[in-house]
């Protein structure tokens, strides 16, 4: 039923937000992503696919330069945001990070009130000019991240206090709380309930009006219907990029249809 | 028998314990291991340890109590006169111990036999000189009562060392024989091993726990006596700090204390602020190889002894806190506010730079327990890091720093050896950094050192001061513990 509403998207070509071009990642000896050619559509919601270990994670930390804090950790090639180098030196990887937010595989919630998670960008960057003003940042971000009704009468306990579900949307809210304009989501609803998934999915969709959304999944399901180009990565190779729908139903690669169907992963 | 041989003799009744056991167990099971319920080695074991541990905790704690029951029993023997006045029969009780030690050593190395041993008289043979070519000095000459007392001490010892070898060897039998004949296929060796080795380290535990028991009742009685010559009010809430060693001294902690707590507070803000930065340079900025040069660096900064820093505080810092803060015209400022190399702040200084390392090693595992994610997750919404550090690695971390601070603080309290070299010794109350002033560590060593009678309560003070001294630094150290321990749990 899936693959039959990703066949019915219509595939727009939006202008390109990021480019990348001929990336390589080592981890000390290890070589973890191999020659990775993509190109993100600004507008667009891109989801990476592909078996664990398979370098997806790696490839997103590129993204916004999160790679930087490991040491260990080597990055080669070109990536271009806005026809920029974001490995130029001249690029501040802080104002980078800022732009280009990001939800991370395991929930991190700050050891602060959820009040002060959600403000913790806002508050960094200056995005209020008062408490009012932040205030409704911070409802609107809790709301955007489907978590609102829950927190709302307690937004001064700690976040690291809320269920592991719970803590994943909060750190949506968070991210979405700086206003960033590329999203990278590492498996966000990966400790979600269906109802708490069709509510991130559905804000997924309303970011794509303004940003260029990039989402890691393991759900075949999720990544048909929430977007519009998928990435399959296979062993650290970017094996199959197109529309989404192309890839679901008629992939060129044998090794995507295996994926996809359930013989490999 | 001496212990020595004793404890040959049960290791190797142990070891024929583990072959028999073994073996015994095999036999039982018609040689085939997988009949048996433990391992054959755990039977060994077992016969090993039934054999050798009761028997060596009896000999280990009749080897302590048995000199101190004969000393008893032959101090009955020494004539009252022999007692001089304001002495006690510990001096002589040694006198006796020496010289049936020499007896012992002259029949040992032949120059007497047992019988002429036993037989000597104090009025016919010169002992003193017999015993002296042998290598055994003795302060005086010796007087038949003393002789009498040592050959008693001689004789009851060697009939409590005699029935110590048959006790420890009969129960080291026992103990084997008990453990071999329970030895079977179905015996479960290997549960009775384990809580014989549960109960070894019970043991172990209790020993280091008793210690400080003892500890700290040794010197609660010393204090006692004190407070049986001395007011506790003066000691507590008197004034001054005059020990007069003619008697009617006034012994107040006050001073003292405060002198303490000043320099404390001092190094604590010289180590604090040096320590932490440090440390957060460390594990926040630092690449790999500077933490892997510059980490071990300051582990062995705070391994230098206390006595070099006191050297250091001595020879370095005093003499240029005396040539910034005084020598008048001559001086840096042109001020006269310093008189001698001792104070307040180089004691302070010195004792702030040695709890550096202290301060930043401890903080650096503290903010290296604050996971990584959450500096990803700050970093990630493109804080900086230092942005990061202070808003949620160190808040994070806090609980943790705290706890360092307040073990730095009891180390400050209790050290010693800087504030003897470099702090001075006049007690006062005073808020002027750079007057010389003492604390209750430097008390302690001046009134136990030189020619002390433990009578006095200008000697037994000591024991009050170390008493309040470790009730300061327990409190603390506990406290300190107890917040690392909840900052810990949030983590793990
Ligand atoms: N910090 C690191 N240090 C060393 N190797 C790493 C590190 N992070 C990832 N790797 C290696 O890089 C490879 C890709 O890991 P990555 O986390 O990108 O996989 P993934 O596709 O996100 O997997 P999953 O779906 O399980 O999250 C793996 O082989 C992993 O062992
Ligand atoms: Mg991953």
């Amino acid at each position: 039923m899936n693959q039959i509403t990703a066949l019915d998207k219509t595939v727009q070509t939006n202008k390109t937000k990021i480019s990348a071009r001929n990336v390589n990642v080592h981890y000390g000896d290890s070589h973890a992503i191999k020659d990775v050619n993509v190109e993100i559509e600004d507008n667009t919601v891109t989801a990476f696919i592909g078996p664990s270990g398979c370098g997806k994670s790696t490839f997103l930390r590129c993204l916004n330069r999160m790679n930087d804090t490991i040491d260990i950790c080597r990055v080669t090639g070109d990536i271009q945001i806005d026809g920029e180098n974001i490995y130029d030196p001249r690029v501040d990887p802080v104002q980078l990070r800022a732009k280009v937010g990001m939800v991370f595989q395991k929930p991190n919630p700050f050891p602060k009130s959820i009040y002060d998670n959600v403000a913790y960008g806002p508050r960094i960057h200056g995005l209020a000019a008062n408490k009012a003003e932040l205030d409704e940042i911070v409802e609107k971000s809790l709301r955007r991240g489907a978590i609102w009704e829950e927190v709302k009468d307690r937004l001064d306990a700690p976040g690291t206090g809320l269920s592991g579900g719970q803590q994943q949307r909060l750190c949506i809210a968070r991210a979405v709380a700086t206003e960033p304009e590329v999203l990278l989501m590492d498996e966000p609803c990966s400790a979600l309930d269906p109802i708490a998934t069709a509510q991130i999915e559905e804000l997924i969709d309303e970011l794509r009006n303004s940003y260029s959304v990039v989402i890691v999944t393991h759900s075949m399901q999720q990544a048909a219907r929430v977007s519009q180009k998928t990435a399959f990565f296979h062993l650290g190779n970017l094996v199959e990029f197109g529309a989404t729908g192309q890839i679901f139903t008629n992939p060129e690669d044998p090794r995507t249809e295996s994926y996809i169907t359930g013989r490999i992963g | 028998m001496p212990s020595f041989w004793l404890v040959i003799v049960l290791i190797a009744l142990a070891l024929a314990g583990f072959v028999l056991g073994r073996k015994r167990a095999l036999a039982t099971a018609g040689g085939d291991m997988k009949q048996l319920h433990s391992l054959p080695a755990y039977y060994g074991h077992h016969v090993a340890f039934s054999a050798l541990v009761p028997a060596l905790a009896v000999l280990a704690i009749w080897s302590l109590v048995q000199p101190s029951l004969i000393e008893n029993r032959v101090s009955d023997m020494v004539p009252a006169s022999f007692v001089e006045e304001g002495h006690t029969i510990d001096l002589i009780l040694t006198d006796v111990r020496r010289l049936a030690d020499g007896l012992d050593a002259a029949v040992a190395q032949g120059a007497l036999s047992e019988a002429q041993a036993a037989d000597l008289d104090a009025g016919t043979t010169d002992i003193r000189a017999l015993l002296g070519d042998l290598g055994v000095a003795l302060g005086a000459d010796v007087q038949p009562e003393i002789l009498a007392a040592a050959q008693s001490y001689r004789g009851l010892s060697d009939t409590a060392s005699t029935a110590k070898a048959a006790v420890v060897i009969l129960l080291a039998l026992l103990g084997f024989g008990f453990a071999y004949q329970r030895t079977h296929k179905d015996f479960r060796a290997r549960n009775v091993v384990e809580r014989g080795v549960m109960a070894l380290l019970i043991v172990a535990a209790s020993l280091a726990i008793l210690t400080t028991v003892g500890i700290v009742f040794s010197m609660l009685f010393e204090s006692l006596n004190f407070f049986g010559l001395h007011s506790w009010r003066d000691f507590f809430f008197g004034g001054t700090w005059a020990p007069n060693f003619r008697g009617d001294s006034d012994l107040s902690i006050l001073p003292l204390l405060w002198g303490t707590l000043y320099i404390s507070l001092i190094a604590l803000l010289v180590a604090v602020p040096i320590g932490l930065f440090a440390a957060i340079y460390l594990s926040e900025y630092a690449s790999a190889p500077v933490r892997s040069f510059a980490k071990p660096l300051l582990e062995i900064l705070a391994g230098i002894p206390t006595i070099v820093y006191g050297l250091f505080a001595l020879l370095t810092v005093g003499p240029m806190l005396v040539t910034i803060f005084g020598k008048g015209d001559d001086g840096v400022l042109g001020v006269e506010w310093m008189s001698g190399a001792t104070s307040v702040l180089t004691a302070g200084l010195v004792m702030g730079i040695m709890l550096i390392p202290f301060v930043s090693s401890l903080s650096d595992d503290i903010i290296n327990a604050v996971p990584q994610a959450m500096r990803d997750g700050s970093l990630g919404l493109g804080a900086t890091r230092s942005e990061t550090v202070r808003q949620v690695v160190l808040p994070a971390a806090l609980p943790g720093i705290v706890g360092a601070v307040l073990l730095a603080a009891s180390r400050a309290i209790g050290e010693t050896m800087i504030v003897v070299m470099g702090a001075g010794a006049i007690a006062k109350f005073s808020a002027n950094p750079l007057e010389s002033m003492t604390t209750i560590t430097t008390r302690i060593v001046s009134q136990l050192t030189g020619d002390t009678d433990f009578a006095s309560p200008e000697t037994l003070v000591a024991f009050a001061l170390g008493l309040t001294l470790f009730v300061l630094t327990l409190g603390l150290n506990v406290l300190a513990l107890y917040i690392v321990r909840t900052y810990r749990e949030q983590y793990d």
